[in-house]
């Protein structure tokens, strides 16, 4: 029996673009600080993963007092399993440059930009393309805004936000110490908000339709819909947009394969959720949900029972080893660590107790990594072990 | 081709020559020549004025800077999980067998480098792989077959005739 009900399918993002020119108008006549109401009235929280409330980060960027400032939309969509991004901005380009450019308007920023993973150039003449048309526009209404793209050269860590301007102003990608924040000390040391392209695109809809109509979506603390990239054994990958709060049971009862093992929910920097606890599950931010709540960026990648969870892990520490910045200690030697020991564990070099250590080690490189990268290994790292102790030691 | 010294003056007047010119910069020059030599960046060095160190630091740290001589055409395939899951080894046996390179090596006729790269944003239509800036999903032996023919006839030069 499907459930397709029950997964509630939203046709925000990818609709009614064709507006664009009078959502901007009419948006730039209203009071900043209206707009920003707009925006924490809907409870919208950042999309690329991390979840921070986007009206509040306008907010402090707009009390900011500073005579430039920035906009800067982040396109280094790099979390394996993770494609939507790509999609929007070649989908609906004007919606994410409508959004940029009201968001300049309300925090008083005059430059917007779009940085660009390195593996999407082809992506480049198109939106170039679109830009033109939508500076012509700006000029026409005496709207002072521009809109440029950064292009980056394939390095999965300036994703991170701060590391993403490092990589803006010529330097290595290694991140910054938070604070300060990039809502006061961003992009040249200036004021900057950074959001993710869906986020974007999620603020078009609710200055077009009001907040109302985001918040009716979705469930407490995870308002309205959101893109989830399915990729892995589904029957049908692709881009899907659902509204927040599904349990995942209801999900891989509608992607999965009828032989689904364990799902990863948020890349290799998410969670992998086993069989056993798909029901218990809901895919949202944290809250005070029945269950585990797990947010996500929006990967989803599914494994049936053809799939080694130790070659899964194995994958994704290799994928951490070579993306970590080497800037700090815990994150640089911790990947290296783990996964020299998941390989030692599995060839017989190290007995099973050895695995205990390993989940210290990245408990210990959650505490003390610099960054989110070293931060979240531990998601996945304990998460897999911790489910599928038997696959990593037989 | 332009000559190295007279492409990095042009890049420096087209994006400038501040710090924050940098990547930019770099990004042009691999554009033309494939990869960053020592020469090159300390070209680079000399014009922004900044310390060679600097710019070898800085372009280094991105994968898609090359730092050694790379062939006309630098294919990467994927390896992350999705693409691993669906037969990115096959991909990878097929290109290094038609081309008889290994990952990490040019073809001695400096057409082709073959490389591993990280998720390339595909995942929903592994395997896929990069040739310099276009995309290939989808991938079995016999397209890589299909794709790898088209490529070594064409001329040098010819890019991007799709």
């Amino acid at each position: 029996m499907s459930t397709n009900y029950l997964l509630k399918r939203v046709d925000f993002i990818f609709k009614n673009e064709n507006d664009w020119e009078d959502v901007l108008k009419k948006s730039i006549t209203r009071p900043p600080q209206e707009l920003i109401n707009e925006l924490i009235s809907s409870e919208l929280k950042g999309r690329g993963g991390a979840g921070f409330p986007t009206g509040l980060k306008w907010k402090v960027a707009s009390e900011e007092k500073s005579d430039v400032k920035y906009v800067i939309c982040n396109a280094d969509e790099g979390e394996p399993g993770t494609f939507k991004d790509r999609e929007i901005l070649s989908r609906v380009p004007f919606k994410v440059l409508t959004a940029i450019a009201i968001c300049g308007y309300v925090i008083g920023a005059k430059k917007g930009y779009i940085y660009l993973r390195g593996e999407y150039y082809f992506l480049q003449p198109e939106l170039n393309k679109a830009i033109s048309e939508f500076e012509y526009f700006c000029k026409e209404i005496n709207f002072d805004f521009s809109i440029k793209i950064f292009m980056g050269s394939g390095a999965y860590i300036c994703g991170e936000e701060t590391a993403l301007f490092e990589s803006m102003e010529g330097k290595r990608g290694e991140p910054r110490n938070k604070p300060p924040y990039p809502s006061s000390f961003g992009y040249m040391g200036k004021p900057t908000v950074i959001n993710n392209v869906e986020t974007l695109a999620h603020t078009y809809t609710i200055f077009r339709y009001g907040s109302k109509r985001f918040y009716d979506l979705g469930v407490q603390y995870s308002r309205g819909s959101k893109l989830f990239s399915v990729s892995g054994d589904t029957p049908k990958p692709g881009i899907y947009e659902l509204e927040l709060g599904m349990s995942l049971a209801d999900f891989v009862e509608e992607f999965g394969d009828d032989d689904t093992k364990a799902v990863q929910v948020g890349g290799a920097s998410g969670f992998l959720v086993p069989r056993k606890k798909f029901a218990e599950t809901n895919i949202g931010f944290q809250g005070k949900l029945v269950g585990i709540s797990l947010p996500t960026g929006g990967s989803m990648m599914l494994f049936n029972s053809s799939r080694s969870m130790f070659n899964v892990l194995d994958n994704y520490l290799n994928f951490f080893a070579e993306e970590s910045c080497g800037q700090c200690t815990p994150c640089r030697v911790g990947c290296q660590q783990l996964l020299m020991g998941i390989k030692a564990v599995k060839r017989g070099d190290k007995n099973a107790q050895y695995l205990d250590k390993l989940l210290k080690l990245a408990e210990t490189m959650q505490i003390t990594s610099k960054c989110g990268l070293g931060q979240s290994v531990a998601n996945s790292f304990s998460s897999i072990v911790e489910n599928f102790r038997e696959e990593m030691i037989y | 081709m332009k000559p190295i010294i007279e492409l990095i003056k042009d890049l420096a007047d087209k994006h400038g020559r501040e710090r924050h010119s940098l990547l930019p910069i770099l990004q042009g020059v691999v554009e033309q020549e494939k990869y960053l030599s020592e020469y090159s960046m300390i070209e680079i060095a000399r014009e922004l004025d900044i310390p060679a160190t600097e710019v070898f630091g800085t372009a280094t740290f991105y994968s898609f800077l090359e730092h050694k001589k790379m062939g006309t055409y630098i294919i990467r395939v994927c390896k992350t999980i999705t693409c691993a899951m669906k037969g990115e080894k096959q991909i990878l046996l097929t290109i290094e067998d038609m081309l008889k390179i290994k990952v990490g090596e040019t073809s001695s006729d400096g057409k082709f480098s073959l490389l591993q790269t990280n998720c390339l944003g595909f995942c929903h239509k592994a395997p896929a792989m990069l040739i310099n800036n276009e995309v290939y999903t989808d991938l079995t032996p016999e397209k890589i077959r299909e794709i790898l023919t088209m490529y070594m006839n064409k001329k040098e030069g010819g890019e991007n005739v799709n």
